[in-house]
C-alpha cells in the first residue's frame, strides 16, 4: 500500500468512525435496509381510540451477526416531519411544537448498547431513544427471520409520550390522550449473515 | 303514515309510552348532535373538540341503535288515528315520516364511515371498540365528508319541516295531534281526553 494509498485509506476509516459506521472492530458489514418491507409505526390512543401513524422516512444502520450478536449494532434515524396518520388534519399537527416540534428537532433515533441473544432468532436491544432532544435507555425485543435474500427484523414496545415531551401543556392530560403508544417496526434487510 | 289497521280494535288516541319515551329521547340527542356537529368541526385541533368528536360520535352510533329499535316498534304497535286531514297532508306526512326514518339511519352510518375512512375507528363510550366497515382510507373520506354534512342538514331541514307541521296542527288546526305525542302527565285511561275536532 502505497503512502498515499495509505492516508486515503486511513481518512475514510476516520471518517466513518466520526459517523459512528463501526469499520474497525470485529464486526459484520453493514446491511442494507430496504424501503419497500420496511415500516415504523406507532399507535396512539385518543379516549380509548386506537389511531395509527406511520413514519415515512428513515434509515438504519445494522452491523450484526446473528451468530455472535453481542459485538453487534443498530442503529436508526427517522425524520419526523414524516408521521402520516390517516388525516390530514393530523399529519399538520403532529410536527408542530407541542408534539414532535420537527422543526427544532428533525431526527428521532435509536443507538444500541448491547445485543444479547434470548432465544432462536430473537434478540433483545438494549439502547437509547431519542425523541424531541429526550432520551431514555429501553430494551427492544426483537424477533430476526430469514424472508428469501433478505432478514425481517421485527418486534413492538412500548414508550411513554410524556418522557419525550411529546403532547405538551394542555395534551400532557393522559384521560384523553394515553401516555403510552405502542411501536411496532419491521425492517427489511439485506446483507445480513445468515442466523 | 297512521291509518288504523283493518282487523283493530278501536283506534288508540295516543303513541304508545314507549314510542313517546323514544321519539323525545332521540329529538334531544338528534338536535344535541346536529349543535355538537356543528360546533365542534369549528373549533382548533384541542382535547375539547377531541373530547366532543368522541361525545357527537357515541351520540350518533346510539342514535342509530335507538333507531332501529324504535323502526321495530313501529312496525310491530299500531299507530294512533290521524285527525281529519286533507289527503295531501297524510301523503306529506307519510314522506316526511318516511324521510325521517332513512336519515335517521343514514346520518349516523355516514358518519360511522367517515370516522372510519379517516382512520378513527370509533370506541363506543370509550371502551367498546365498533368493527370499521370501511378501511383507513384517505380518499374516501375526504369523499364521506360532505356526504355525511350534507345528510345532516338534510336532516336538520326535515325536522324543521316537521316540527313546523306539528306546530300548525296544535296552534292552526287546533286537531289535537300533537298531544298524542306528548308523554301522560299522570296515570289514567290511555285515551286522552284532550283530541278535539
Amino acid at each position: 500500500m502505497s503512502q498515499r494509498r495509505f492516508i486515503a485509506f486511513a481518512t475514510l476509516a476516520f471518517a466513518l468512525a466520526g459517523a459512528g459506521i463501526p469499520v474497525a472492530r470485529a464486526q459484520p458489514r453493514p446491511a442494507q435496509l430496504q424501503a419497500a418491507g420496511s415500516e415504523i409505526a406507532f399507535t396512539t390512543r385518543q379516549m380509548g381510540v386506537p389511531v395509527e401513524g406511520k413514519f415515512g422516512r428513515f434509515s438504519a444502520q445494522v452491523a450484526l451477526d446473528p451468530k455472535q450478536p453481542e459485538g453487534g449494532s443498530v442503529s436508526l434515524v427517522i425524520d419526523t416531519a414524516s408521521a402520516r396518520f390517516g388525516s390530514a388534519e393530523l399529519d399538520a399537527e403532529v410536527t408542530k411544537p407541542t408534539w414532535l416540534n420537527a422543526a427544532g428537532f428533525p431526527q428521532a433515533s435509536f443507538q444500541s448498547g448491547s445485543i444479547k441473544a434470548t432465544g432462536p432468532g430473537r434478540f433483545d436491544v438494549a439502547g437509547r431513544l431519542t425523541i424531541k432532544g429526550s432520551t431514555r435507555e429501553l430494551v427492544v425485543p426483537v424477533q430476526l427471520a430469514a424472508a428469501g435474500a433478505n432478514h425481517v427484523a421485527s418486534g413492538s414496545f412500548t414508550i411513554r409520550r410524556l418522557d419525550f415531551k411529546v403532547g405538551e401543556d394542555e395534551w400532557a392530560d393522559t384521560s384523553m390522550l394515553a401516555n403510552d403508544v405502542q411501536v411496532r417496526f419491521r425492517l427489511t434487510l439485506a446483507g445480513l449473515p445468515p442466523l | 303514515m297512521n291509518s288504523p289497521s283493518r282487523h283493530a280494535p278501536p283506534a288508540t288516541t295516543r303513541w304508545h309510552p314507549a314510542s313517546i319515551a323514544l321519539h323525545w329521547l332521540l329529538a334531544l340527542m338528534i338536535l344535541g348532535s346536529l349543535g355538537v356537529g356543528l360546533t365542534m368541526t369549528g373549533l382548533p385541533f384541542s382535547p375539547l373538540r377531541l373530547q366532543l368528536y368522541n361525545w357527537h360520535k357515541w351520540a350518533g352510533v346510539t342514535i342509530l341503535a335507538l333507531s332501529a329499535l324504535r323502526l321495530l316498534w313501529r312496525l310491530t304497535h299500531r299507530a294512533p288515528a290521524d285527525p281529519p286531514m286533507p289527503q295531501w297532508q297524510r301523503r306529506a306526512a307519510r314522506a316526511t315520516h318516511g324521510v325521517l326514518y332513512l336519515l335517521f339511519f343514514a346520518v349516523p352510518l355516514a358518519g360511522w364511515a367517515y370516522s372510519s375512512a379517516a382512520g378513527f375507528p370509533v370506541v363506543l363510550f370509550g371502551v367498546l371498540p365498533l368493527p370499521d366497515f370501511v378501511g383507513a382510507d384517505r380518499e374516501l373520506s375526504e369523499a364521506i365528508k360532505p356526504l355525511h354534512r350534507w345528510l345532516a342538514y338534510a336532516l336538520a331541514a326535515v325536522i324543521v319541516l316537521h316540527v313546523a307541521a306539528a306546530l300548525k296542527h296544535q296552534f292552526i288546526d287546533r286537531d289535537g295531534l300533537l298531544l298524542r305525542m306528548m308523554p301522560a302527565r299522570r296515570r289514567g285511561p290511555v285515551s286522552s281526553p284532550a283530541i278535539r275536532s
